[in-house]
């Protein structure tokens, strides 16, 4: 530990970011103009969940003073493909309705106009003839066989489904001493960034080319699927992120049909097109987090040792299926056995189209919904078998000397002591006094619960491990897919300054701060002295297929390429300064802004100075050296193989850990929960920055007790979206959290030389599994939906009034 | 969300207010604090020709307080009477109403009048105004009226107010000494518009007591009971349930996605009881 205390790595600096965004100068997508010119966009969508599209006439809109144009579906796809994801299925997805609609908020026609009122008003003018269809949101009811037919040339609605099976289940069923099973539905939600879409875009004919100003956060494997449906090669489509980004939790990865849309759009109309997305249109129709029909069943040995897993996940895709999706329900696949060391594992996934907007990336993504399922199991168990849900657990934990820790479906488990982490939570949260104050309330009839929950936090993607959707023969055919490179790239320029560039794209985390604190310890200067740029222009190069800002990237990935790169730097460094002080290599050091003699504090030269040596006087160099301090790394970690045979692959780099405890009480007269204690202890490695990683903590506690207690994009039966506003919609506002009790647990990662692992999903994914344990405690039932609304939990709490 | 295109008139006086008002009649929106109005004018749900901004016209920022009762202008902010120590002292019942409304930031904007003319069937402001026996004061070219908020409320958003008249004024009884007053509610989260909220409050007067209850969220407008309760001094559970039953002996409780009518008739019931304990709480003593 005192090691640490010596860098800059693992202080609370200053964050970077901070004084432009308190002083009001930081810069998002609205406040841009790049160019002249540019015209704005309104959207007329559909006010149907489904119907056919009969005929659209904008004689009235177009007559409008003010309105430059329209464009509708057909205009669309004639310019453009469909964008294509890993799913197979004849499912053609178009960025705007072309001939039926299949969601309500779907595209139907772009207005473009002078200003957005002009252009809202022209949507208005719009007549659009639809025919509508009956609809169904319900995955189950999807499947069955008079269920409305989303997409009639896949003939069906399910379209994806793959079974998986590591180990024996079946034996480990047979010979179960007891078999618990849930099955519930998990509702739809969304992670609500406080800044909405936002892009410009431009097509320029000669020499053709697309410019895109958005808010996109990435993936960027994502922008050779938009060149391909533009019919561009990827260097005519260039992707440029706007200098600040308010927030994007996964949700700005569903900008990119838009960009595609708008990009065909600025085409067609011929001139620069900005368009702002609303936060009506952003609850309706930008990307939600799956809801899904899932069941779970778990085989026990008599000793309480589990010894097998069944999961029969049902997906509620939407309307489409839109990349990377299916990646919602693969992303926790390889880890499928979470922190235990159970071995047979049965899985079994379907995706369903509905009339429901299309998912995508959301805080956690797939997280929340698999240990809803693992964890809700396992706090059930307990209580069926009479164990303490800790001791279940603690049973059950893969043992602290099997790290590095192969998963049965795959997943290399960098580091962990898990045992230790949820000792000290039973610790932190009074475990044993909350079980004392339970008893007591229980003897006086009060209702006084205690739920737990326990995952590991996959860091870092593999961007193959979508490809889990198709089978290994499918995989093997259409090529081989791994990696999860990170480029970052450091300069020192004529002047001595420090520039590093990064491919993390951060949308508010902090990554300019702590890539300053990383380059500082490598090259001997302080943080402040290091500007960092870390917004992507897919022109200047500094890219990858994984480059983006999600999967918790940064701390588990993209620190080993900044590493790279500035140790690449200080090498050259030393090289020329021991040349210029002519001494060894092996006796110079970079400390204080000074290349000088190992331990001889006055000794040396300033290392602008040595920077620009090798600017100006390049022949001066040692003979053979490259002039310039110019150094880009692009580090694959080595784990992020291709799926096997036997649909294994290495999701991730790093798994964190984290173990959650909340003590409730209910008010059976109201339904309303009181938090008497929510606990969280948290493995993220070596701690980089602890106020940032705290921040992250809070916010992903935030976020899972908002989808806990009050969150749902809600629809009717008929397809009818309900949750159209933040008052319909109701996000958790800090006045409505309890106080969060947490604590580091930590086991240095080895798949980096800092020892971090990726975090920030954190308590987003158990929190509400963790909140339903509580209540079902609580209330001796097994049977939980969420979200845990004041009305729900008063019914439960007085089964037998009639709803 | 943009809202249509509307003329924007801000009159300095009230006069000129009320002329403009006249002439645009049906097709003119007042705003006051704009916190509802502004966010139904960017979705399109209304689309007036004319909005009618009343935020210069300083006359109707007055808050006036007599011995028997207050009279608080149509552009007075929530935070204004939370903050005001005469509010606290005079109108008990609606400065604990109002810790339930909204935000802090939203009490600067959001103003008393704007929510009684709005009609919420949620809204503490109305409940609070209708629970103690308040008026409104409406004015026009043609003159000033009050009526009695119950009279001028008559469903969810829907009031009795006609198209060239603007709220002016409140008037609130004052509570003189010894008033006991209570205020509940359950909402989803802090801030939200009430599931269900219940005020009482009661006055010793010889023989007895006087007193008000009401509740809101139930149905479409505040329930509300005013009257005098005969003592000895038996007062134990019989006063309160039977006041709850004159209240809302056959209420009809809405429904909608959140909060079942059953949860809705349990909450008014268990709220309402629990206020009404409270304000006759020490009475048996």
């Amino acid at each position: 530990m005192s090691e640490d205390l010596k860098g800059w790595v693992g202080q609370a600096v200053t964050r970077h970011e901070d004084a432009a965004l308190m002083s009001g100068n930081a810069r998002f997508i609205d406040d841009l103009s790049p160019l002249p010119g540019i015209r704005q966009v309104a959207m007329l969508r559909s006010p149907y969940p489904h119907a056919r599209i009969r005929g659209i006439n904008a004689s009235a809109a177009l007559n409008l003073p003010g309105v430059i144009g329209v464009v509708t579906g057909a205009e669309i796809a004639k310019l453009i493909d469909p964008l294509v994801s890993a799913v197979r299925a004849p499912v053609a997805y178009y960025p705007i309705a072309v001939d039926k609609v299949r969601y309500a908020g779907e595209p139907v026609v772009l207005v473009v106009a002078e200003d957005r009122y002009v252009a809202e008003d022209a949507v208005e003018l719009i007549e659009v003839d639809f025919d509508p269809l009956p609809a169904v949101v319900d995955p189950i009811a999807a499947l069955s066989d008079d269920a409305p037919l989303l997409h009639e040339v896949a003939g069906d609605n399910l379209v994806h489904e793959r079974r998986f099976s590591y180990g024996e289940p079946d034996t480990a069923f047979n010979d179960a001493a007891q078999v618990v099973e849930l099955a519930w539905r998990y509702p739809r939600q969304s992670s609500t960034p406080m800044e909405t879409y936002g892009a410009i875009v431009n097509y320029e004919l000669s020499p053709e080319r697309y410019s895109v100003w958005s808010n996109f956060q990435g993936p960027f494997i994502l922008q050779p699927l938009m060149a391909r449906a533009l019919g561009v090669s990827g260097n005519r489509l260039r992707l440029i992120s706007a200098p600040h980004s308010g927030g994007s939790f996964g949700i700005k990865q569903g900008l990119y049909p838009y960009l595609v849309l708008l990009a065909a759009a600025s085409r067609i109309i011929g001139c620069p097109l900005k368009w702002t997305e609303d936060r009506l249109e952003h609850l309706a129709a930008s990307s939600s987090a799956s809801d899904r029909a899932d069941k779970i069943s778990a085989a026990f040995d008599g000793d309480g040792n589990l010894t097998g897993l069944r999961y029969d996940n049902c997906v509620n895709v939407g309307a489409y299926v839109r990349a990377p999706e299916p990646a919602s329900v693969y992303r926790m696949h390889s880890a499928s056995n979470g922190c235990y060391r159970v071995r047979n594992i049965s899985v079994r996934n379907r995706l369903v189209t509905t009339n429901k907007t299309p998912i995508g990336l959301n805080r956690g993504y797939g997280g929340p919904q698999f240990y809803f399922g693992l964890e809700r199991v396992m706090d059930t168990a307990a209580r069926r078998f009479g164990l303490d849900p800790a001791e279940l657990r603690q049973r059950n934990f893969i043992a602290t000397e099997a790290f590095p820790y192969a998963a049965p479906a795959g997943a290399i488990y960098d580091s962990g002591d898990y045992s230790k982490a949820l000792n000290l939570l039973l610790i932190i949260s009074g475990y044993d006094d909350l079980k004392g104050r339970r008893e007591e309330a229980r003897a006086a009839g009060r209702l006084f619960g205690i739920g737990f929950g326990a995952g590991v936090e996959p860091s870092g993607s593999n961007m193959a491990y979508v490809t889990l959707a198709q089978t290994p023969e499918e995989r093997a055919k259409s090529g081989g897919r791994s990696g999860g490179t990170a480029v970052a790239n450091v300069t020192i320029d004529p002047t001595g300054a420090v520039t590093v560039r990064l491919d993390s794209n951060p949308a508010g985390q902090g990554h300019d701060t702590v890539a300053a604190q990383i380059v500082a310890d490598a090259i001997g200067m302080r943080p402040e002295q290091i500007r960092v740029v870390s917004g992507i222009d897919t022109e200047a190069g500094n890219w990858s297929l994984a480059s983006g800002n999600y999967a918790n990237r940064f701390a588990s990935i993209v620190v080993a390429a900044i590493t790279e790169s500035a140790e690449r730097i200080a090498t050259k460094l030393r090289a020329v300064a021991a040349d210029m002080l002519e001494t060894a290599v092996e006796d110079v050091e970079l400390v204080s802004g000074r290349a000088r003699i190992v331990g001889v504090p006055d000794s040396g030269i300033s290392i602008s100075r040595v920077a620009a040596a090798t600017h100006w006087h390049p022949s001066g160099l040692p003979s053979g050296m490259a002039p310039g301090l110019y150094e880009t790394a692009l580090v694959n970690p080595e784990v992020l193989d291709a799926p096997d045979g036997s649909d294994r692959v290495a999701s991730a780099v790093t798994f964190g850990f984290l173990c959650d405890l909340a003590a409730v009480e209910i008010d059976p007269q109201t339904g309303r929960l009181q938090i008497h204690r929510y606990a969280s202890v948290h493995d993220v490695g070596r701690i980089l920055h602890p106020i940032i990683v705290e921040g992250q903590i809070r916010g992903g506690f935030a976020h899972g007790f908002g989808a806990a207690m009050f969150e749902e994009l809600a629809y009717d039966e008929d397809g009818n979206f309900l949750s159209g506003t933040f008052a319909d919609y109701l996000c958790p506002t800090s006045a409505d959290l309890p106080p969060l009790d947490f604590a580091h647990s930590r086991t240095d990662s080895p798949a980096n030389s800092l020892g971090s692992k990726g975090m920030g999903d954190g308590s987003s994914m158990l929190t509400p599994a963790v909140m339903a344990n509580a209540v079902a405690d609580a209330l001796n039932c097994e049977d939980i939906d969420l979200p845990l609304t004041l009305d729900k939990v008063w019914r439960l709490a007085n089964r037998g009034i009639s709803s | 969300m943009k809202p249509a295109p509307f003329e924007y008139c801000r009159p300095d006086t009230l006069e000129e207010a009320l002329e403009v008002l006249a002439e645009f009649g049906d097709d003119a929106l007042v705003m006051a604090g704009g916190l509802s109005l502004g966010a139904l004018l960017n979705m399109r749900i209304v689309r007036p020709e004319a909005v009618i901004d009343i935020n210069s016209l300083a006359e109707l920022e007055l808050v006036e307080i007599q011995e028997e009762e207050v009279r608080i202008g149509a552009l007075v902010r929530q935070a204004e009477v939370l903050g005001s120590a005469d509010c606290r002292k005079t109108l008990p019942l609606l400065v604990e109403g109002l810790r339930h409304v909204g935000h802090y930031q939203t009490r600067s904007r959001g103003t008393l009048g704007g929510s009684v003319a709005h009609a919420d069937p949620s809204a503490e402001t109305p409940l609070c105004l209708a629970t103690l026996g308040g008026e409104v004061e409406l004015t026009s070219i043609r003159g000033t009226r009050r009526l009695l908020v119950e009279d001028f409320v008559l469903g969810a958003l829907t009031t009795e107010r006609v198209c060239d008249e603007i709220l002016t004024a409140l008037y609130w009884p004052a509570a003189s000494p010894g008033t006991r007053i209570a205020f509940q509610e359950i909402s989803e989260r802090h801030g939200d518009f009430a599931i269900v909220a219940a005020a009482a409050w009661a006055v010793p007067r010889e023989g007895g007591w006087r007193y008000g209850f009401g509740l809101g969220g139930v149905e479409d407008r505040p329930i509300t009971v005013r009257d005098d309760l005969e003592t000895g001094c038996e007062l134990v559970e019989d006063p309160i349930e039977e006041i709850f039953k004159k209240a809302a002996s056959d209420f009809q409780p809405m429904g909608d996605r959140r909060a079942s009518a059953d949860y809705r008739a349990h909450l008014a019931e268990f709220l309402g009881k629990s206020v009404l304990r409270s304000v006759f709480a020490e009475v048996n003593e």
